[in-house]
């Protein structure tokens, strides 16, 4: 079914193509709340993609035993159980980083892009495939978390990564690292990539036409 | 009296100071997804604070009487999204015998309804914050109480969108996310009322 696709192809996919964050609009919830800092992006980023890679490798390793009845139940264990594992493995060994990202680690279940991953590309695939899928989104909505929690902790508290950039004599705008800045950077962040995904495609059009 | 007065405060807290939406981020997928309009986004709050009402419940039950026994306290996750899933449908199969008026209005939502993390969040904010049997149940009602109250006045707010002129790029989601963070200003105001 999808042998004229490479790897290549599949990862790169995930990354700007079809990134789940600007693109497919998945996962809003911890997209918007925890970007605070550039650290919880990268944070939430990394425990996202290792349940994308884990559970889609599972489940299209497992996809020709899984009646179709009863898919959805089984993805979502499958699923929970690489969640709790890296909930524990956080616990153990990132604690600052677990209490930060708080109740959204166990929310990773009901991420919409995991979940959307497992039922249109690993119950379809073969396991490497679907692997390199789960790299390719979970890489995309890495870079695209870690974009905005960049944006808002320069704005809001004048630096990034924890290291101050603006200098001393900043005054932070507050208002972007609190609730409603999450929705606003969101919001106007999407605009541009909009922006800028329909003038690269006026482009391409108006070079084909030239050729024509 | 002060039994009374604890519950209000509880109440205003859930609904408007922490907002399940514009403080927590709960259940923003349908929250963007399904707020076109007024109606449908009436009914999926509805059927929403059914369903996190009874989860609440049924959740603590499990946690309390059968997890914490077995000391399997890490399986509550599992658990949790086992028992939500399971409640959904069988809140689906019952409307469905019961009341199919209520069943064809709530149509395709109920379903969707298993992958709402409000649902998950709250029952997890419930054995994280320690509730009691009585507050967890209430937190339940009154955060999905909240969550409605944002899902409608948003829809309000989009129905008005739709006859505005947006720049081509912002339509659709930008500019519903830019509206949210601009209700999420104004919910702001209610931080000092608890």
């Amino acid at each position: 079914m999808s042998e004229n696709k490479s790897m290549g192809q599949v990862f790169f996919n995930g990354i700007i193509p079809e990134n789940p964050t600007f693109r497919l609009v998945l996962g809003t919830c911890p997209t918007l709340a925890v970007t605070t800092s550039a650290i919880n992006g990268v944070g939430m980023g990394a425990a996202a993609t290792f349940v994308l890679v884990c559970s889609n490798l599972v489940i299209s390793l497992l996809r020709n035993f899984i009646p179709n009845k009863v898919r959805i139940p089984a993805f979502i264990v499958i699923i929970c159980t690489f969640v709790t594992m890296v909930q524990m493995l956080m616990q153990a060994y990132l604690p600052s980083l677990y209490e930060s990202l708080g109740i959204f680690i166990p929310l990773i279940v009901v991420n919409c892009i995991i979940l959307a991953r497992a039922e249109a590309f690993a119950s379809k695939n073969t396991p490497i495939l679907s692997a390199a899928d789960g790299l390719g989104m979970g890489l995309g909505f890495t870079l695209a978390l870690t974009l905005m929690g960049s944006i808002r902790e320069l704005i809001g508290s004048g630096s990034v990564f924890g290291l101050n950039v603006l200098g001393a004599g900043y005054q932070p705008m507050l208002l972007i690292v609190l609730a409603s800045g999450g929705f606003l950077t969101y919001g106007l962040l999407l605009g541009l990539f909009n922006l800028a995904v329909r003038k690269l495609e006026e482009k391409r059009a108006r070079k084909e036409a030239e050729e024509a | 009296m002060s039994a009374n007065m604890n519950v209000f405060l509880f109440f205003v807290s859930c609904v408007l100071t922490n907002n399940f939406i514009f403080s927590r981020f709960l259940g923003c997928c349908p929250f963007l997804g399904v707020s076109n309009k007024v109606e449908t986004s009436f009914s999926m709050g509805m059927a929403v604070t059914f369903v996190m009402t009874i989860a609440s419940l049924c959740c603590y039950m499990i946690y309390n009487w059968l997890l914490i026994p077995l000391g399997l306290k890490f399986m509550n996750t599992i658990a949790f999204i086992l028992v939500i899933a399971a409640l959904v449908q069988f809140v689906e199969m019952f409307l469905k015998k019961n009341s199919p008026t209520l069943y064809s209005a709530l149509g395709i939502y109920l379903p969707l309804i298993t992958t709402n993390c409000a649902v998950l969040g709250v029952t997890t904010l419930n054995v994280n914050n320690g509730y009691n049997m009585l507050y967890a149940v209430l937190n339940g009602a009154f955060s999905a109480l909240g969550f409605t109250l944002a899902i409608v006045l948003m829809a309000g707010v989009r129905e008005r969108l739709e006859s505005s002129k947006i720049p081509e790029c912002m339509k659709g989601f930008p500019i519903t996310l830019v509206s949210a963070g601009l209700m999420a200003v104004a919910f702001m105001g209610f931080s000092g009322l608890v």
